[in-house]
């Protein structure tokens, strides 16, 4: 099975990486956002600082949508989903490498934009482990809700539309954990950022197992 | 042997009754033309012998293996071409015939000989997918096929999109394939070409086969 999952991923990224759609749209995307959210409270400071962690994890909210939808797109556009069973590659290994691949992508994004609430928003980071940490164990329950969602309207006509409406509403848990945690790690607000790792970890845990026992259904039906 | 055994096949798309109760034998080395107008059912049936298509009453054996309770080992044994290419624009010709062949774990050396034999040119095998034409696409699939040596052989409309050095490429692959003791099933409404290429003509009319053949 993890050689299929190593093979779904690398594929996907070899994808990316040629198409740059990540590098050449998303990224400076996600950039714009966080530009916009900047000028709509930069005269407000000490809001923004409080709003920064938010702001972030908002932003990735919009990206993931992006990159999901790219994700799932490359499957649907020329009937490869079909092919892929097949293949007879295991539908859990599909659901992984895929959702894997997204999970590089975003912390690609987060990367930047970790540099760009640094640059933009004159946020100090108290805890780069705790930084870390968030964004290593909130991607994952990103990516694997997204890929999860992704299949689901894989069938659907006005999928471009109807996912970000049922995903961001699946991701709320994790917006508000992960900006608990950022809040921690930036030093905003005096919570236990660890502790909401806890409980992205317990979403991620969740989505994870969903999508490893619901994506070969998913994969035959839509 | 039979490779092809359905049985009262009944099969809907959404709502509607695609086939109507098929009832279909086909042994090995055959080489059968599935005829019909648009909507016949041709591609819902090539759809059940792959194990694609859920199918709601009758029984299809295909290999000897049940396409609803063996559904996997049927879809490892037959090569499907649909009217779908199911290549990734971004990946070069190569790179999607290495990632499929790797996929459904045959040898990964078979593609040069696999893209050599469907005349596929060494100056295109880098070239993304998205900047081929459509026979050049068509062809490239077909090549996918090949690598996977199927013993059943679905081509739905073949020779779509080819000119004529392509289809005549695609009838001397039919050919081989049938020679080495693979069974062939295909879908066509270039009932010139395919009438002298298949060894058993079927009708499908309005999800039923209405004639059945052999030449």
């Amino acid at each position: 099975m993890w050689r299929d999952v190593v093979l779904v991923a690398g594929k996907d990224l070899r994808i990316e990486w040629r198409s740059r759609v990540t590098f050449s749209q998303v990224v400076p995307f996600a950039g714009l956002v966080l530009v916009l959210f900047g000028f709509a409270l930069d005269a407000n400071r000490p809001v923004l600082e409080r709003a920064t962690s938010g702001l972030f994890w908002i932003t990735i909210m919009f990206v993931t949508t992006l990159a999901v939808q790219r994700s799932t797109s490359i499957e649907t556009t020329d009937g490869a989903r079909r092919a892929l069973l097949l293949a007879g590659v295991e539908p859990v290994a599909v659901f992984a490498g895929k959702a894997a691949a997204v999970a590089v992508q975003l912390l690609a994004v987060e990367l930047v934009l970790v540099g760009g609430i640094v640059v933009l928003y004159g946020a100090e980071i108290d805890s780069f482990l705790l930084v870390v940490a968030t964004c290593l164990v909130a991607t994952v329950g990103i990516a694997a809700a997204g890929t999860l969602l992704g299949a689901l309207v894989a069938g659907v006509r006005a999928r471009e539309t109807v996912l970000p409406i049922l995903l961001l509403p699946v991701l709320a848990p994790v917006l508000i954990g992960a900006t608990r945690a950022f809040d921690d790690a930036l030093g905003s607000v005096a919570v236990d950022g660890w502790a909401w790792i806890g409980m992205l970890a317990g979403f991620g845990l969740i989505n994870l197992v969903l999508g490893a026992l619901s994506y070969g259904v998913l994969l035959e039906e839509t | 042997m039979s490779i092809i055994a359905l049985d009262g096949v009944v099969a809907l798309l959404g709502r509607f009754p695609a086939l109507a109760g098929v009832d279909l034998d086909v042994g090995a080395g055959e080489i059968v033309l599935l005829q019909g107008p648009n909507g016949a059912g041709k591609s819902t049936l090539l759809r059940v012998c792959a194990g694609l298509q859920r199918i709601e009453s009758g029984r299809a054996l295909v290999l000897e293996h049940d396409v609803v309770s063996h559904r996997a080992a049927v879809r490892r044994s037959v090569g499907l071409l649909g009217h779908d290419t199911a290549l990734y624009d971004d990946l070069s010709v190569e790179e999607n015939l290495r990632f499929w062949a790797r996929a459904s774990r045959v040898d990964v050396d078979a593609v040069d000989g696999a893209l050599d034999r469907l005349g596929v040119a060494d100056r295109l095998r880098d070239v993304p997918v998205r900047h081929l034409s459509a026979g050049q696409r068509r062809r490239t699939a077909l090549a996918a096929v090949v690598v996977r040596r199927p013993r059943l052989w679905l081509l739905d409309e073949p020779h779509a999109g080819l000119d004529q050095q392509g289809r005549d490429l695609i009838d001397g692959l039919v050919r081989q394939a049938a020679t080495a003791g693979a069974t062939v099933l295909l879908a066509s409404h270039e009932l010139d070409r395919t009438m002298g290429l298949a060894s058993r003509h079927v009708t499908v009319a309005g999800g039923t086969i209405t004639e059945d053949r052999t030449i």
